[in-house]
This record gives C-alpha cells, sequence and structure tokens, in this order.
C-alpha cells in the first residue's frame, strides 16, 4: 500500500475520466445537491417547531432515529424501490442530513432570550419579522453548526453513490477494492478526508461572515473597528 | 390619557391576575403601577399594547379601544422599555434604537440619524453607537432601551421594571435623567415596579395593587403617604411615611426667624453675608452648620437639616447665598401640628 495512486500526476488531469478532479466534482455535486434539499425541508420544519414548541418530540426524536438509519441499507431499499439513478442516492443522502439540521434549527430556536423576542413583538415587528429579523438571526450560530455538521457527515457517506454505479469519489474505494488496488483506496480515502476538513472550513468562513459579532465572543472583549 | 374600563383578565385555569380595575392614566404624566408579586401589574400594563388580551373590559388610548386596532401598528405607536432592556443582541446599539423607525418606514439613513440624537440624550456618546449590547454595562444597555422606545417620539410609554436590573448608584441616575428626560417630553408614562420607594420618587399618580388584581388605591404619591385608604396601603408605602410625605412640600411656607434669634449661640457671617458657621458662649471653635436650605426645598430637608444641626437650628439662605433666617426644632413641630389640623378641618369640610 503506498500513495504512488494519489500522487499519479495523470490522475490529477482535469479531463482524465475517473481523475481525481472529475471525482471530487461529482462528489460535491451529491453533497450539495443533498444538503439544499435537506435544508429546504428540515430547516422550515425546525423553525416552525422552534417557534411554536409544537411537536417538539418530532425534532427531538428524529435526531436519533436518523443516527441510527443506515444510509447504505436505505440507498438499496431505494433502489430496489425506484431502480437505479441519482434520486436514490440523493434520498438517501437528504436522510442523513435531515436530522441534524432539524435539530438545531430547534434547539436554536428554543434556547433564544424570549425578553427579546418579547420587545420585538411589544416593539410592533409582524410575527415575520419577529421571525426573520431577531428570532433566525440570533439563533444563526447553532443552526450553522447544525449545517457544518450535516456537512461533515455527507460528504464522507456520499460515497456509497458509487456502490450503486454512480461517481464520486466512492468510485476510488469501490474499484480499488475491486481490483486489489489499495494505493486506489487510500488515494480515495485521503481525498475524502482532505474533502471533508477544507468544506468545514468554509463553512466556518461563511459562518463568521454572516453571524452578527454581537452574538460571539468577539465583540464581548473589545468593539470592532468602526467602518465608515 | 389611558382609561382602564373594569377590566378582568383571568388566566387559563381559573387565577385572577386582574380583577374589575377601573383607573385614569392622565396624559402627559407618571403613573406607577405598584404591588407585591401577583397583583397583576405587569399585566395590566401589557393589556395596554395587547401582549396580553383583557378577559373582559376595554382599555382605551384617548379615547379609543386598543382591542379595535392593528396589533403591530398600535404598538409601534407605543414605547416600550423592559427589564434588561432586552436589546437585540446581534444589532448594534444604533439599529437597535433605529429598529421602531424603520418598520415606520423611515431609511435606514434617517432612523440612524435620528437615533444617533436619541443616545445624546439619553446621555450616550456617539462612540456607543457601533458597539453591540454585550459589551454595554446594565445601566448603559437600560438607556439604550429607553432610547429605543423614545425613536418614533410616541405619545404613550411603557416601561416594566425599566430600573430594577441595575445596582443602586446606578438606578439613582437613571432616575435623575428619567425625571430630566419626563421634564422636557411629557409622555403619558404608564410603568410598573416593585418598588414603593421608586413608585413615590418617578409618578405623579401611584396605582397601589394587591395581590389577585384589586386597585388597593390611586392618588399622588402625597395622598398615599397621608391618607392611605386602609392598612394594606399604608403597611406598602412604609413605617417612616410620614417623614417622607415632608419631601413633597416645600419650605416656602414656612415662617422663619430673625437671624440673632438662636439662644446662646451666633450665626457668623462672612463679609458677603453667607453663613460661615456657629459660634457657641461668644467665644471657642466654629462649628459647622451642616448646611443650608432655600424656600425650594423640601420640609424634609429642614428637618433634616435642623435635627444635624450642632445647634438645633437651620439656616434658610436667600438665591444670592446670604442667610435670611432660622427655624428652630419647635418651630417645625409647631409648622407640621398647624398644617396637620389644617388638613384634618379641610377634609372634614
Amino acid at each position: 500500500m503506498n500513495l504512488s495512486y494519489l500522487f499519479d500526476a495523470a490522475h490529477w488531469d482535469l479531463s482524465a475520466p475517473g481523475g481525481f478532479p472529475q471525482l471530487i466534482l461529482a462528489h460535491l455535486g451529491y453533497v450539495a445537491l443533498a444538503l439544499l434539499i435537506g435544508t429546504v425541508i428540515a430547516l422550515p420544519v425546525g423553525l416552525y417547531i422552534g417557534h411554536t414548541g409544537r411537536g417538539s418530540f418530532i425534532a427531538i426524536n428524529s435526531g436519533n432515529a436518523g443516527r441510527s438509519l443506515p444510509t447504505l441499507g436505505l440507498l438499496m431499499l431505494m433502489v430496489t424501490l425506484l431502480g437505479l439513478g441519482l434520486t436514490p442516492v440523493l434520498i438517501a443522502l437528504t436522510v442523513l442530513v435531515i436530522p441534524p439540521i432539524l435539530t438545531s434549527a430547534y434547539a436554536g430556536m428554543r434556547t433564544l432570550d424570549h425578553r427579546v423576542v418579547d420587545a420585538a413583538k411589544g416593539m410592533g415587528m409582524r410575527p415575520w419579522q419577529v421571525l426573520f429579523k431577531v428570532e433566525v438571526p440570533m439563533a444563526l450560530p447553532v443552526l450553522m453548526s447544525g449545517l457544518r455538521s450535516a456537512a461533515l457527515q455527507v460528504v464522507a457517506t456520499a460515497t456509497v453513490a458509487a456502490a450503486v454505479g454512480l461517481s464520486g469519489l466512492g468510485r476510488l474505494l469501490i474499484d480499488g477494492l475491486a481490483v486489489n488496488d489499495y494505493s486506489r483506496v487510500l488515494a480515495g480515502a485521503i481525498v475524502v478526508a482532505v474533502l471533508a476538513v477544507l468544506l468545514d472550513l468554509f463553512l466556518a468562513l461563511v459562518q463568521r461572515w454572516i453571524v452578527s459579532p454581537g452574538l460571539i465572543g468577539r465583540a464581548q472583549s473589545r468593539p470592532r473597528r468602526v467602518t465608515t | 390619557m389611558i382609561t382602564f374600563e373594569d377590566v378582568v383578565k383571568v388566566y387559563p385555569g381559573g387565577s385572577t391576575a386582574v380583577d374589575h380595575l377601573s383607573m385614569e392614566l392622565p396624559t402627559g404624566k407618571t403613573t406607577v403601577l405598584v404591588g407585591p408579586s401577583g397583583c397583576g401589574k405587569t399585566t395590566s400594563l401589557r393589556m395596554i399594547n395587547r401582549m396580553v388580551a383583557p378577559t373582559s373590559g376595554r382599555i382605551l388610548i384617548d379615547g379609543r379601544d386598543v382591542a379595535g386596532q392593528d396589533e403591530a401598528l398600535l404598538r409601534r405607536g407605543i414605547g416600550y422599555v423592559i427589564q434588561h432592556a432586552g436589546l437585540f443582541p446581534h444589532k448594534t446599539v444604533l439599529d437597535n434604537v433605529a429598529t421602531v423607525p424603520m418598520l415606520l418606514g423611515k431609511t435606514r439613513r434617517e432612523a440612524r440619524t435620528a437615533a444617533l440624537e436619541l443616545l445624546e440624550r439619553v446621555g450616550l456618546s456617539a462612540e456607543f453607537a457601533k458597539r453591540y449590547p454585550a459589551q454595554l454595562s446594565g445601566g448603559q444597555q437600560q438607556r439604550v432601551g429607553v432610547a429605543r422606545a423614545l425613536a418614533a417620539d410616541p405619545p404613550v410609554m411603557l416601561m416594566d421594571e425599566p430600573f430594577s436590573a441595575v445596582d443602586p448608584v446606578v438606578r439613582e441616575g437613571l432616575h435623575r435623567e428619567f425625571l430630566r428626560l419626563q421634564k422636557d417630553l411629557g409622555k403619558t408614562i404608564a410603568m410598573v415596579t416593585h418598588d414603593i420607594d421608586e413608585a413615590i420618587k418617578l409618578g405623579d399618580h401611584v396605582a397601589i395593587l394587591r395581590e389577585g388584581g384589586h386597585l388597593a388605591q390611586f392618588g399622588t404619591p402625597q395622598e398615599l403617604l397621608d391618607q392611605p385608604v386602609d392598612d394594606f396601603v399604608a403597611g406598602f408605602v412604609g413605617r417612616d411615611r410620614g417623614l417622607r410625605s415632608l419631601s413633597f412640600d416645600t419650605a416656602a411656607d414656612l415662617p422663619v426667624r430673625p437671624l440673632t434669634s438662636a439662644e446662646d449661640a451666633e450665626l457668623v457671617l462672612d463679609d458677603a453675608g453667607r453663613p460661615l458657621g456657629w459660634r457657641r458662649g461668644g467665644a471657642g471653635p466654629l462649628e459647622p452648620t451642616a448646611g443650608v436650605f432655600t424656600t425650594d426645598d423640601s420640609l424634609r430637608m429642614v428637618t433634616d437639616l435642623a435635627i444635624t444641626s450642632p445647634v438645633g437650628v437651620a439656616v434658610r439662605v436667600g438665591a444670592d447665598g446670604k442667610a435670611d433666617g432660622l427655624v428652630r426644632h419647635h418651630d417645625l413641630v409647631d409648622f407640621l401640628a398647624a398644617r396637620r389640623d389644617r388638613r384634618a378641618a379641610e377634609r372634614g369640610a
């Protein structure tokens, strides 16, 4: 076992079929789609449950249920039901990302300072203004941590796409194992790990950019430099 | 004017928070709702801006029933200050203050310009504008809370225990500024507190509520101190209410004696006629006067001076600082006795 596959320049050629660039792109495509669909479904539900307090058992239990569901098994079931293709893969990955996003949206809303929300209502904000101008901005740090944890999980698990004939970095693992090319398997594992770290760093930057400095430690010790 | 008409609030589960409350909070004045916990004072306040819906009865602001009005629009026209300020932690101080003007359709620039002026008005310099609430002390946050409530220049302000989360020294300062601001602005203010001293100090009128949401007495601070309607009110306003009620009368009507009238002590004046101190028995060291009063000062202060003076005499000065009269212990006793008899006669008539 060695790193020769990873460092073979031919595998990094942009146009090489089955090369790293194309596999990474496909892999990120699955990740992005799953996160997008998962967020569109889980975020509103989590915000609603957190805002109203109704159905909180869904938010709490979905986290545990989702974590215990084997993605590979779910994928095989979906393929059996729907046939090969992108859809069963996306369903399996979306089921994986929903729990952390749902749970964090719920938790973010439940832990808000109710006095601030009370003040917002008392000042004459309409319910949707309270939600989008006060509650969501205040819950953003918790929301973002849920999104980051979902992203980490899905970037590792998206390798299952290769098990049902799709692309992505899972190809290196499946094909490498099939032909006993352990250098290829190792390369796949390393690239997945590096991708996960880079994605988390990227989301950390996004978080820093969209979360108000007033909500994090940065603002408490020294005043933010005034930009005019 | 804010009018409560036979307002009742019963919470689900049957506990009565407010029981047939009727009262009028006059325009341009501060009315303080005060009482022990569970007396329904906060519930009553929150019914004014419809944060709580009454079970029955009506609340009117300048004759208009609040129940008929759009909730959000009603609240934008009413300043709202709560305990711990409730500032938006994710917004700068400036944007916190600019909130309501922007809800009312002002541009960001207009709202921020107005907000900056208001910050100064509540005693915060422009350097605070770009900070976040977490970077402010409790007292500063409360000032921002007041500025935020004043931002849209609402005629009515609701204040729910606005000064209870800060330490006594800061509270004292906030009280002074509150009185100064209210003198300038003349808002119709409803304030809730559990502190009777705060109520007496800040209120033009005070409504004392008791457990179960009954109005025990409504009146000026002096009326509550001089004529409590029952033992509950008397107990609530405190044991030293007699002495405290002297805070509301100035020394304007208090007769004084000539400067030379003090027995076995001489008031020593400087060249300009200002008192320097007392000298006993024609010789000996000069003893300080313990302070002086003018006709604008309260009877309570005169009493205090007469008690602490080394010779039992309070010294009155004119606006120019020149001593112009003396008041002895027993002069005060006579004056207060005469005042009490006169008031009793008025009440009887």
